[in-house]
């Protein structure tokens, strides 16, 4: 049991610290490199709650691909530390007192639950990818197809957003 | 391990991606506190689907599964939206040069 805890408090203070490091630093590559560590906690988490298939994909489609494509943007876009200028103090300010106090109003409402103590059973078969497999091809087929159309859509979606323009632009005579 | 503390932390993850996309002027970091308020909801999800396993309940293995479907389809949803986000981040710097949030409040005018 000991160990558990541990690791739980390990992870968590690795993913908070990740996603301090986020919202934190300067330069945009190192919020990616920021954020990866949190994902890659967040499915160290996972694989404590025996959600398998769940850390794996987390692992393969939020740190391999989405991360990935983020790098790629911010090299094409050649973004180096931040050069704009700083935003207004009481903005930023107002923004992280609104968000300290939603914290705040958040904690305070859920303290207070019923079943807060409810303590999580251990090592069960749920995430395992076969009986996950098996629910989701038997139940839940419906929005597994729906999802290859989304995608088919925010490919096609992407590709014509990307697209340069190869009209050419009439001069307007004022 | 109590449930709690899995609350406590997926409240501190999402309000820290809440306070990134408030305070940044970047649109690609604002971006980025979007997914990291998703993955805060994601974690959230699969400690209540071990919640729910805890209870004798008839439905709660299927409750529990359907948490964790539910956490997959979030992801697909994450990534499908990541593609179109980030084509048009692309396109705004290349009309506008600039990916500063600020700076699109001149398109009203």
């Amino acid at each position: 049991m000991v160990i558990t805890h541990i690791l739980f408090w390990f992870l968590s203070v690795l993913a908070i610290l990740g996603a301090i490091g986020v919202i934190a630093s300067k330069n945009p590559i190192y919020s990616v490199l920021c954020l990866i560590v949190v994902f890659f906690a967040i499915s160290g988490h996972y694989i404590l709650m025996n959600a398998q298939f769940l850390a794996i994909v987390n692992i393969i489609v939020y740190a391999g691909a989405i991360m990935v494509l983020f790098l790629f943007v911010i090299m094409l876009i050649n973004l180096n530390a931040e050069t704009e200028p700083v935003k207004n103090v009481y903005m930023k300010g107002a923004g992280i007192i609104s968000g300290l106090t939603l914290m705040i109003v958040l904690v305070a409402a859920l303290s207070h639950a019923e079943n807060a103590n409810v303590v999580m059973k251990a090592g069960t078969s749920v995430g395992l990818t076969e009986s996950l497999g098996k629910a989701l091809f038997n139940n839940y087929v419906v929005p597994f197809e729906i999802s290859s159309v989304l995608f088919l859509s925010a490919m096609v979606g992407a590709i014509l957003i990307g697209k340069k323009d190869s009209v050419k632009r009439v001069k307007q005579n004022i | 391990m109590e449930i709690r503390w899995y609350i406590f932390l997926s409240l501190a993850l999402f309000c820290i991606g809440i306070i990134g996309a408030l305070t940044r002027r970047n649109s690609i970091i604002v971006f980025m506190c979007i997914e990291l308020m998703l993955n805060s909801v994601n974690l959230l999800l699969v400690a209540f689907s071990k919640m729910h396993l805890a209870s004798l309940n008839a439905f709660a293995g299927t409750m529990a599964t359907s948490a964790q479907i539910f956490v997959f389809f979030i992801m697909i949803v994450a990534a499908a939206e990541v593609s179109i986000g980030l084509a048009i981040i692309v396109l705004l710097y290349r009309n506008t040069r600039s990916i500063d949030i600020n700076f699109l409040n001149r398109l009203k005018n």
